[in-house]
């Protein structure tokens, strides 16, 4: 509740918030304001916003509703952001708390692997996977998640490295928990905030390298996409901008909206440095 | 002492100062209508709890205050010019040619980066024209002036490279090297060794006489206050309660609240012997343990923390470990409960050696923390802390938890208050709960790692008092760590004292204080602030104070 006033007392975090509760909202009306398919003919091809009242945002080079498309796109965007945001906090707090927090051998191992990961630039992973395991949606969110863990990892581990030797828990393993305990119940609660935070900037990118394959035309030709559509309006930039514009704006206004959550979320999990 | 003039040369005068918080915090004034003169030449000591509002004061004269704090009125006059109403630019040509600082941490005070040299050069290159040459003269001056070992050394050294009592010889240096008219100093024996101490208290005193410069001392100690004040101001909550003559405010105290700090001030002297029983419950035989050991990336020099180390803790007592930093007395501490592993040597806990699963260990020995905010786990119930430890250990949930209230009851908290989270105790209570956690396991020995020194001292007696008070009750045989041997005096039977990583000196308390054979013991002795100080340590002892004192409910 404190954290929430915190949070609350920021506009720009409150903007953010209402941002992303907006396209969440498009996302949820999908279905009942566009009950046809997006991807489905609706009329002739490239007609500009405005021009026909059926197609408020008009229609792309393949005659498809693009408000339909955008409405539907806010589904896929922030779904894919949430579940591979969700896989790269797993898999980035579980390499990061084990090597944090046993330290040793067994840091040195799960850092290097992580080193790895980090020296190969995360899309040209990202195409490989795809390349390898095919362009279903699912693919790609894994795929996403699986390049997006490793600064997870290191700032886990740098949190854990730093609570483990604090007194709280030497007294707690002085009562004879187990390690299990000492990780689950004493060290990752306190570690949490930092990795919250950073967790919506992995959103961001998630949605972003979502786009990016989309564009490329890399990414699930049957899911309505924001970056799908960016991608068909690629051919048509100098004349029909607008096909690639739309989803753009969309896109840009996820972004801010999950980046100014993050903010919003830094300040309120940690009150001393607000305003600052 | 006679009224100073408030315009004459070198007088420091805080006019009606009232200084506000932040709106939400525990109190609206950090400061209300506080007035003090400070006449060249003279210590003037404030003393006060945490939260009291002295070191407010100090840095609203140097006009650094904390963000959020400002003030709300008032004067700060400097030889009849204000600070308060300085501008920022005012303020900078003040700093440091008027008046100086110096801080309580000497290593964080000091640029890491910078030689003591050049960070001491810059003090005439901001405020004066000298040329280099007369610059360097004049460093080497100021640090040969503090009495540092090898000046010229100093002058080129990283304060990395210094002790911590050198590192704040070169932090007077530096305050007094544009010979200011007033120095104020924000507990800067604080973070330093009791020996340490007395040498820069003698210092700031021998240069203070010197040059007449006004010195306004902040500290929470009474026994400095008795070895450098001319004066003393009492502060508490923000008001300045009593002021006067340090002879007579620590023999003949006015108000209520400066008696009842001076009767928390354990005595030095022990109180009679009680007869102890032989069986040991602890027994440390041989114990070693070195640091930085030679390893493929580490070249550190192996640092001996503790060398052949033999303790017997009899039952039903409490043994006193004291030493100063680096002696090695918590690394003994850690090795005890098995948080570090020994490099030789036996520990034997109740006859047997102590196992090395932590989980049989658990029930033979714990270990009360000295940080009462670090020890608890802010995100937690601190009920659930104390109980989780009897439920791994194997006891069903709803007795775990019966008997954490009957703990929270015994050291005297509101067994209700077990659903609270950490912060919503004060630090004294913290410690509590950290008392309770460590009976849950009904150990064999309690190990307490200077428990009471992050507590001010009104609530130090009181959790003294709770450790004599378990003592007899539970018939606790506890390892005592700490650096005070004024708590020490107070708490334990018999006394061990480190020096190095081994023991230079054991035996019953009250002999080793009164008799000790033991030079090291002796230096030790003789350097306790306020040791000859009438009114520090006449006083009734601290059971007395607590009885009358406010006292948390439960008990």
């Amino acid at each position: 509740m404190r954290a929430w006033r915190l949070y609350a007392r920021s506009p720009a975090a409150l903007l953010g918030a209402l941002l992303v509760l907006a396209v969440a909202a498009m996302g949820l009306a999908a279905p009942l304001l566009y009950p046809d398919d997006p991807l489905g003919l609706a009329g002739r091809p490239l007609q500009w916003p405005g021009d026909n009242p059926r197609f408020p945002l008009g229609t792309d080079p393949s005659g498809r509703d693009i408000a339909a498309q955008i409405f539907h796109g806010a589904r896929v965007s922030l779904l894919i952001g949430f579940a591979a945001t969700l896989i790269a906090v797993a898999i980035g707090i579980a390499v990061g708390a084990l090597a944090g927090f046993y330290g040793g051998a067994a840091d040195t191992a799960l850092m290097r692997v992580t080193e790895a990961f980090q020296t190969l630039p995360n899309f040209l992973l990202l195409l490989l996977l795809v390349a390898v395991f095919g362009s279903d949606l699912r693919t790609i969110t894994v795929g996403i998640g699986a390049v997006s863990w490793p600064p997870v990892a290191r700032l886990t581990r740098a949190e854990f490295l730093s609570l483990r030797t604090r007194e709280f828990t030497q007294a707690a393993r002085l009562q004879g928990l187990g390690d299990a305990h000492l990780i689950l119940r004493e060290v990752l609660p306190n570690a949490l905030p930092p990795v919250l935070v950073y967790a919506s900037v992995v959103m961001a990118v998630s949605i972003l390298l979502e786009s990016a394959l989309s564009f490329l035309q890399l990414s699930d030709p049957n899911v309505p996409s924001w970056g799908n559509l960016i991608g068909l309006g690629r051919n048509v930039l100098r004349t029909e901008w607008f096909v690639s514009a739309i989803p753009g704006v969309a896109i840009l206004l996820t972004i801010l909206g999950v980046s100014l959550v993050g903010q919003g979320l830094n300040d309120a999990l940690n009150p001393r440095l607000a305003g600052r | 002492m006679p009224a100073a003039d408030a315009t004459a040369p070198g007088a420091l005068a805080i006019e009606a100062l009232t200084v506000a918080l932040p709106p939400g915090a525990d109190r609206p004034l950090a400061l209300r209508n506080v007035s003090l003169r400070l006449a060249p030449g003279e210590i003037l000591c404030v003393v006060g709890e945490s939260g009291s509002g002295k070191s407010v004061m100090a840095t609203a004269v140097m006009g650094l205050l904390a963000p959020g704090l400002r003030i709300v009125s008032g004067r700060i006059l400097l030889s009849g010019t204000d600070l308060a109403s300085l501008s920022e630019e005012g303020l900078r040509r003040v700093r440091g040619r008027r008046v100086a600082m110096v801080f309580q941490e000497p290593m964080t005070a000091l640029n890491p980066l910078m030689t003591v040299g050049a960070q001491l050069a810059e003090m005439w290159r901001t405020h004066t024209d000298l040329a280099g040459a007369e610059i360097a003269a004049r460093s080497l001056e100021a640090l040969r002036e503090v009495a540092l070992p090898d000046p010229e050394g100093a002058l080129r050294a990283f304060p990395h490279e210094l002790s911590g009592g050198q590192r704040q010889r070169a932090m007077i240096a530096m305050a007094l090297a544009l010979e200011p008219e007033a120095l104020i100093c924000d507990e800067p024996t604080t973070a330093l060794d009791v020996t340490t101490q007395a040498q820069v208290l003698a210092l700031v005193r021998d240069l203070q006489r010197r040059r007449g410069t006004a010195v306004l001392f902040i500290t929470h100690d009474f026994g400095v206050v008795a070895e450098i004040a001319d004066r003393v101001a009492v502060m508490q909550r923000g008001v300045l309660v009593e002021e006067g003559p340090v002879s007579r405010v620590l023999t003949a105290p006015a108000h209520d609240y400066t008696r009842r700090l001076l009767a928390a001030v354990p005595p030095l002297r022990a109180p009679p012997a009680r007869r102890l029983g032989s069986e040991a419950a602890l027994e440390v035989r041989g114990l070693s343990k070195t640091y930085g050991a030679a390893g493929l990336f580490r070249r550190r020099r192996a640092t001996r923390a503790l060398d052949d180390v033999s303790l017997t803790l009899r039952r039903g007592t409490t043994l006193g470990v004291v030493g100063e930093s680096g002696s090695g007395k918590s690394t003994l501490a850690r090795c005890v409960v098995g948080l570090l592993a020994a490099d030789g040597g036996e520990i034997r806990v109740a006859g047997a050696p102590l196992p090395r699963k932590r989980a049989e260990a658990a029930g033979l020995v714990q270990m009360v923390f000295q940080d009462p905010y670090a020890s608890l786990n802010p995100r937690r119930r601190a009920g659930e802390q104390v109980a989780q430890g009897p439920v791994a250990a194997g006891v069903p949930r709803a007795e775990a938890v019966a008997r954490t209230r009957e703990l929270f009851a015994l050291v005297g908290l509101d067994p209700a208050a077990v659903s609270r989270f950490p912060h919503e105790f004060s630090g004294g209570q913290r410690q509590r709960i950290g008392i309770a956690r460590a009976l849950a396991m009904r150990p064999q020995v309690l190990v307490a790692d200077e428990p009471v020194s992050a507590l001010d001292v009104s609530v130090q007696a009181q959790v003294l008092e709770l450790l004599r008070d378990l003592r007899a009750r539970l018939g606790l045989s506890t390892l005592f760590i700490t650096h005070d041997l004024r708590v020490a005096a107070q708490v334990c039977d018999e006394v061990a004292v480190m020096r190095n990583g081994a023991v230079v000196e054991a035996g019953p308390v009250a002999e080793v204080f009164a008799r000790p054979r033991h030079d090291y013991t002796r230096s030790l002795l003789a350097a306790v602030p306020g040791r000859e100080a009438p009114g520090l340590g006449d006083g009734p002892p601290p059971s007395m104070v607590a009885a009358a004192g406010a006292r948390p409910a439960g008990e």
